[in-house]
């Protein structure tokens, strides 16, 4: 069963606008056979309960980086340096950096899910898309019967629109539409508290995109979960998501809701983004692009990750780093004493 | 559902036609040769013998090898009406006894050694691929990974002489040949079990021994590149046992390759450990088409290769129709 | 590529182990003593100052022998490995690259080839074929065991022709067999090479395997012929094990070599295999409590 919070019984810790996760200067490294390369710097931001929280970047952002180092996947040679993610579940809170491989797994799926990138690689090509819901609800409710285990996936799928004889199809007999469907259907499998989702519509069709949005933010609606959706396209979080970061680099630059992120940018890099692609629902205006290409992370210039690239940049900001204050990282928009 | 029976046709037409070509192989490397076989192997039957060869046996003789007098054609025709007899002529050595009854005697001693040592080295190396490929980069990686390297790149028959050498004729555990004890009667006998299992403890353990490596490496480097896939990482995500996800993600479908190099060497069975049974003399298929060679016993060379070459094709047949089983994608193999 | 190939130390141990044998095929018999001479005081001795790997049954030394067999097992490899891996090429890369009726015919050929029992089919040939040189092995190893490397060069060639800067060539009109020589060969030096790198071996093994069979020229000396004399000598069963270790261990080593080599170009072309190397896991593994999976 999906395990929605009655109502009524809203606690302090699961109320509505309560923080459900909290990430607090998070950093992440990737060992090379040379000096480590910092992927993640010192990111932090907070989730609140039923929230959608996007995530925009150019690629090698860090954005991916964000996502593995946020629900533990990570492998060698990436590797959490620092930080901490305060995770706020019905069961208490727990820091997911230093959490057991066991207390871990008794978190997974039933607390945090996750939709990756391409429904194709992320399903087991050699699995019946019912069995891979299967075994996830049965091995996080023993009780199950393999029976009831297969009724609860037809059901899922059907929430997502997918046809309950499609259970026993295999993934590539599905639709790249379908496939996308089905994988946020599995990861809604368990009630989850928080999903994190990896562009997971950026293999599909505009049209198939809309439909996969709005089936979003009706799930969301009905079950309450939260979610971290991290995209590169900016104008489609600004249609979904309640707030929205933008990392640089690495570092997030500009959090803030999305609407005063559309009507007001603040950090040059956010408005050189907003600018490059059309509105989808407002008149027109002028596209204009960013000069110039993301660093290397391999050797990040000084001072301001941004400032080769910024229209406006002044004195010192190749030397000093802007920290996130009040939701942007820019020297344009911090008194002196901000300043690092 | 229509397109695996159309790949499964496909593939029985390969097979249909590989087998036409094999037997038109069989048929056609005698009579390439300088020289007329045929009547050389009556002279060479006659002279071992001392005896007129029964014109039956010349007839079959003359199928099988070539009859100068006739066209190729005509040839072909009595050629297969030979082989729908299973008649593959008449052992020079052994004489008068048929191939298809040496044949027949051997095959079970190979069945039995190369078939279960085949199934365990897999088994072994692929289980140990798996960890060794989930746990890359542990010690447990770095100390068997290249050892393997070097105990699959050691030759075959090699090993089992050393191995003979230290077990049989330093430690004195094992015979020094044969498959069982001669002065034992054949048969179901406990005694006759012993002396079977005695025999073949070190072929057995030696083929194991230089066929695991090669699964290990195999297995080891597909599941490496397996478990970095979305599926086991969705897999992991889903908090499931890392039993499960080892197994059911990243081993099952790592080893997809793998297996069709297993339903090959399941093919290759048949043909046996050439070489390890002429080590250990060993009463097998090998050592049969080894003694042949020696002797220049046309006949059962060309019945034994025909035999181990139709197992072959049948072998690969039947991992096709697996392999349908296996992977529900089918992937145009060709 | 080719400065990152010596930095891994599978490649480099690899490639000193092969030179050091093609050293010793090509120059060690001027420096050794005459391995066919016969000493006779010297029957089936133990490794001692004057044999440092003793001698045979006809008192012939054993190292003297060793060093010999090199040249003549190296050049089976060598000359093998050079016919396959030519065949190979030339039937896999035009069924990749042109497909159609030919790639249907050549790939029935291959698949063919692959299914085809090797070592009994090569051993019903040599019977028939008798007293065979080294060539003539080398040449019936190649003929027959160039079916894998043809596979694979297959599917290269057909995702290479499939590559837009090879298609945008065809519409031009640039003759088939300039883009095949000038684009499409060059972009599988690295298949290629690796290729006769394991035919090599396999060339190797099988001289070894057929020489064992009784099927080599009595005349040359091999490690195949070494290891078959002493089979036949029952060298085994008189325990004289310095007369058949020493050429299966070489044949061991070159194999290790061979497979290194190409495991450490997998590990280069094949970045996931990269990122499981002992020393990523390590690096990763010292950073204190900080999340792994």
């Amino acid at each position: 069963m999906i395990t929605e919070p009655a109502p009524g019984l809203v606690t302090a810790a699961t109320g509505p606008n309560s923080t459900v996760l909290s990430v607090r200067g998070l950093t992440v490294d990737y060992l090379t056979d040379g000096a480590p390369v910092r992927a993640c710097d010192d990111v932090s931001f907070t989730l609140r309960r039923g929230e959608i929280l996007g995530v925009a970047g150019e690629s090698g952002s860090g954005k991916s980086t964000l996502i593995t180092a946020l629900t533990r996947l990570q492998r060698p040679p990436a590797v959490t340096t620092e930080g901490s993610i305060e995770f706020h579940s019905r069961d208490g809170s727990v820091d997911l950096v230093s959490l057991s491989a066991s207390e871990l797994r008794a978190l997974r799926w039933t607390s945090l899910a996750i939709v990756l990138q391409s429904a194709m690689d992320a399903l087991n090509p050699v699995m019946r898309i019912g069995a891979q819901f299967v075994d996830v609800l049965r091995s996080h409710d023993k009780g199950l019967g393999r029976k009831d285990a297969w009724a609860r996936a037809s059901e899922l799928l059907g929430m997502v629109g997918i046809s309950a004889d499609r259970v026993r199809s295999y993934p590539h007999e599905l639709s790249g539409g379908m496939r996308q469907r089905a994988s946020i259907a599995l990861a809604l499998a368990c009630g989850p508290e928080l999903v994190v989702m990896d562009e997971p519509t950026t293999a599909v069709d505009v049209v198939m995109q809309r439909q996969i949005l709005a089936q979003v933010l009706r799930l969301r609606r009905e079950l309450g979960f939260s979610v971290v959706f991290v995209t590169h396209d900016l104008s489609l979080l600004l249609e979904l998501a309640d707030r929205i970061a933008i990392m640089y680099a690495g570092r997030i630059v500009e959090i803030d809701t999305a609407h005063s992120l559309y009507a007001n940018p603040r950090h040059p890099y956010t408005r050189g983004l907003r600018d490059s692609f059309p509105p989808l629902r407002s008149p027109l205006r002028r596209l204009s692009g960013i000069p110039g290409s993301p660093p290397d992370l391999r050797n990040p210039p000084a001072g301001c990750a941004f400032h080769p690239r910024c229209p406006d940049r002044f004195e010192g900001c190749d030397q000093e780093r802007p920290l996130l204050v009040d939701g942007v990282a820019c020297r344009l928009h911090q008194s002196g004493e901000n300043r690092a | 559902m229509k397109r695996r029976w159309a790949f499964l046709l496909r593939r029985l037409g390969f097979y249909l036609a590989a087998a036409a070509a094999a037997i038109g192989l069989n048929f056609l490397l005698p009579r390439l040769m300088p020289g007329d076989p045929s009547s050389a192997i009556v002279e060479e039957l006659e002279r071992v013998s001392g005896q007129q060869v029964p014109a039956e046996t010349l007839m079959s003789i003359r199928a099988i090898f070539g009859n100068p007098s006739d066209n190729l054609a005509q040839q072909f025709v009595d050629y297969l009406q030979q082989l729908s007899h299973f008649d593959l002529g008449v052992s020079v050595v052994n004489f008068p006894v048929p191939v298809a009854d040496l044949v027949w005697q051997a095959l079970p001693w190979t069945l039995l050694l190369v078939g279960t040592t085949t199934v365990v080295a897999f088994a072994i190396g692929t289980l140990l691929g798996v960890i060794a490929g989930w746990k890359a980069g542990s010690r447990f990686d770095a100390v068997l990974t290249p050892l393997t390297t070097f105990l699959s790149s050691v030759p075959y028959f090699w090993v089992a002489l050393l191995a003979l050498w230290v077990f049989g004729f330093i430690l004195g555990w094992t015979p020094l040949s044969g498959g069982y004890d001669a002065d034992l009667a054949q048969g179901f006998s406990f005694a006759y079990a012993v002396s079977v299992l005695h025999h073949g403890v070190l072929p057995a353990a030696t083929i194991v021994f230089s066929a695991f490596g090669g699964w290990l490496l195999g297995m080891r480097n597909m599941t490496v590149t397996t478990v970095r896939e979305d599926y086991v990482l969705l897999a992991q995500a889903k908090g499931l046992s890392t039993a499960r996800v080892m197994f059911r993600y990243a081993a099952r479908n790592a080893m997809l390759p793998s297996f069709t190099g297993f339903a090959m060497a399941l093919g290759g069975v048949v043909g046996g450990a050439l070489l390890t049974e002429i080590v250990f003399s060993y009463p097998g298929i090998g050592y049969l088409l080894y003694e042949a060679l020696q002797k220049r016993d046309y006949p059962m060379m060309q019945g034994v290769f025909l035999l181990i070459t139709l197992a072959v094709l049948l072998a690969n047949l039947v991992a096709d129709l697996a392999y349908v089983v296996l992977d529900p994608r089918i992937r145009e193999r060709g | 590529m080719r400065a990152s190939l010596l930095t891994s130390w599978k490649v480099r141990f690899g490639l000193a182990v092969l030179g050091l044998f093609v050293l010793l095929a090509i120059f060690g018999p001027m420096l050794g003593s005459d391995p066919r001479a016969n000493d006779i005081s010297a029957i089936a001795e133990p490794p001692s100052r004057d044999h440092l790997l003793g001698t045979t049954q006809f008192g012939q030394d054993v190292l003297a022998q060793t060093i010999a067999g090199a040249r003549g097992s190296m050049l089976v490899g060598i000359l093998a490995a050079a016919i396959g891996t030519v065949i190979a090429i030339a039937v896999g890369v035009p069924a990749g690259y042109f497909g159609g009726a030919v790639d249907n015919g050549l790939n029935f050929l291959t698949n063919l080839f692959l299914v085809m029992p090797v070592l009994p089919l090569i051993l019903i040939v040599a019977g028939y074929v008798q007293g065979t040189g080294l060539w003539v092995i080398a040449l019936i190893i190649g003929l027959f065991g160039w079916s894998g490397g043809a596979r694979t060069l297959r599917a290269q060639a057909m995702s290479l022709s499939n590559r837009d800067f090879v298609l945008a060539m065809r519409m031009l009109g640039e003759p088939h067999r300039r883009l095949i020589f000038a684009e499409v060969l060059p972009h599988l030096s690295g298949w290629i090479s690796a290729m006769f790198l394991h035919g090599m071996i396999g060339g190797v093994m099988a001289e070894a395997g057929l020489a064992f069979l009784g099927i080599s020229d009595s005349g040359s000396i091999s490690w195949g012929t070494m290891i078959q004399s002493a089979q036949q000598q029952s060298a085994v069963l008189r325990g004289l094990w310095w007369w058949f270790v020493p050429p299966g261990l070489c044949i061991a080593l070159i194999g290790t070599a061979a497979t290194l080599v190409n495991f450490g170009v997998d590990e280069l072309s094949n970045p996931k295999l990269r990122l499981a190397r002992r020393s990523v896991v390590t690096r990763a593994r010292l950073v204190p409590r900080r999340g792994e999976v």
